[in-house]
């Protein structure tokens, strides 16, 4: 192992530069442990995000190398090649300072897609028995552990390519919510992810889905959307 | 109708389509291989195919399987790579489809009639 990473860091807004530092090399340490050592040790100015460090909250996503991955759990030894590692902010989103990104557009459209979930029984109904095995609960529960750290939007070519595509988190988010038979907005959502700005843009190659760091794959959920909506129009006739 | 659901029902052309244009493909090559085994000259063929209505709706029906596959993926492509949109993406589908119909059943009509 060698004692020292050379790391090269964003700097700036969307004009910036990458700055390179030196940090010592630790077992078991992960990039956000990195990042971390820069700001405390060598430049407090630095800006990075960051909340749980265990995977949970989904803030601490960025490109690492290349790619997007989330940093709290990703260990150096994984993805430093030749001792090097270059940090920049998430792709496909706005930079706020070095490795800080605007995610408002990323979450904005999670409500575009009608991400909330809204029932029709209060608490003074029963609770609605929804079977464990059933193939709609087991799909949303295929796709319900997304900590929207937004790795998969920065991973997908169609969102640098429409601004406007809803993009695999908020797409995700709608096909698990279509699966909830508690939900009342289907026919609503079910407009809002159609067409191009929806899932019929996905070019169903799956970055998102090899990139997720908790493994969901919401290209199948967007293959579950086209598949609801040859059958059902997006309305507005 | 809202863009969405034009956008939403071309999806289904454009994957409809492809299957058609895959079955179109796969029997055109085996034609063709059948045919030219032992060599074949242009009017051989054409001797074979002009009257032949068999062989014209067959390829009628491939023309019509580029005419709605093509220009959908071209706009997407136009829109995707070159942020193409509104008015001049309708044009370049346009273009595609009625040059590739013209074009595509010129042909066949020119090998089928005698
Ligand atoms: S599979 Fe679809 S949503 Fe996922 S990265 Fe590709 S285009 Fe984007
Ligand atoms: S689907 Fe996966 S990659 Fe995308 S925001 Fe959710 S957890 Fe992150
Ligand atoms: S800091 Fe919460 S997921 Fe990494």
């Amino acid at each position: 192992m060698t004692k020292t990473l050379a790391v090269s860091v964003w700097r700036g807004k969307e004009e910036g530069g990458f700055v390179s530092y030196e940090v010592p090399r630790r077992d078991n340490q992960t990039v956000l442990d990195v990042i971390t050592h820069i700001q405390r040790n060598v430049d407090h100015t630095l800006a990075y995000r960051f909340a749980c460090r265990v995977g949970m909250c989904g803030s601490c996503a960025m490109t690492v190398n290349g790619k997007a991955r989330w940093t709290c759990r990703t260990h150096v030894s994984q993805v430093a090649e030749n001792g090097k590692l270059e940090l920049a902010p998430l792709a496909n989103l706005p930079i706020v300072k070095d490795l800080v990104t605007d995610m408002r557009d990323f979450f904005d459209k999670w409500a575009r897609g009608l991400g909330q979930f809204k029932g029709s029984r209060t608490r003074k109904d029963e609770f609605e028995k929804v079977r464990p095995d059933s193939k709609a609960r087991m799909a949303a529960d295929a796709g319900i552990e997304c900590i929207g750290c937004g790795v998969c939007y920065a991973s997908c070519d169609v969102v640098s390519w429409r601004p406007d595509y809803l993009g695999p988190a908020a797409l995700n988010r709608a096909w698990t919510l279509v699966n909830d038979q508690r939900d009342t907005q289907l026919v609503e959502r079910m407009k809002a992810v159609a067409g191009d700005a929806g899932c019929h843009s996905c070019h169903t190659q799956g970055s998102c889905t090899e990139r997720c760091p908790k493994q969901l794959a919401p290209t199948a959920g967007i293959a579950g959307l086209k598949r609801q909506l040859m059958t059902t129009p997006a309305g507005g006739k | 109708m809202t863009h969405a659901e034009t956008k939403r029902q071309l999806w289904y052309v454009q994957r409809i389509s492809a299957m058609v244009l895959a079955c179109c493909v796969v029997a055109h090559l085996a034609i063709m291989i059948y045919a030219v085994r032992g060599g074949l000259s242009g009017a051989e063929i054409l001797a074979r195919t002009q009257g032949s209505w068999l062989f014209g709706a067959f390829y009628a029906v491939f023309v019509l399987g580029c005419a709605a596959h093509v220009p959908i993926g071209v706009t997407n492509i136009a829109e995707e790579w070159f942020g193409v949109r509104g008015f001049k993406s309708t044009l370049i589908a346009q273009l595609f489809t009625w040059g590739i119909l013209i074009l595509g059943l010129r042909a066949v009509w020119g090998v089928i009639a005698s």
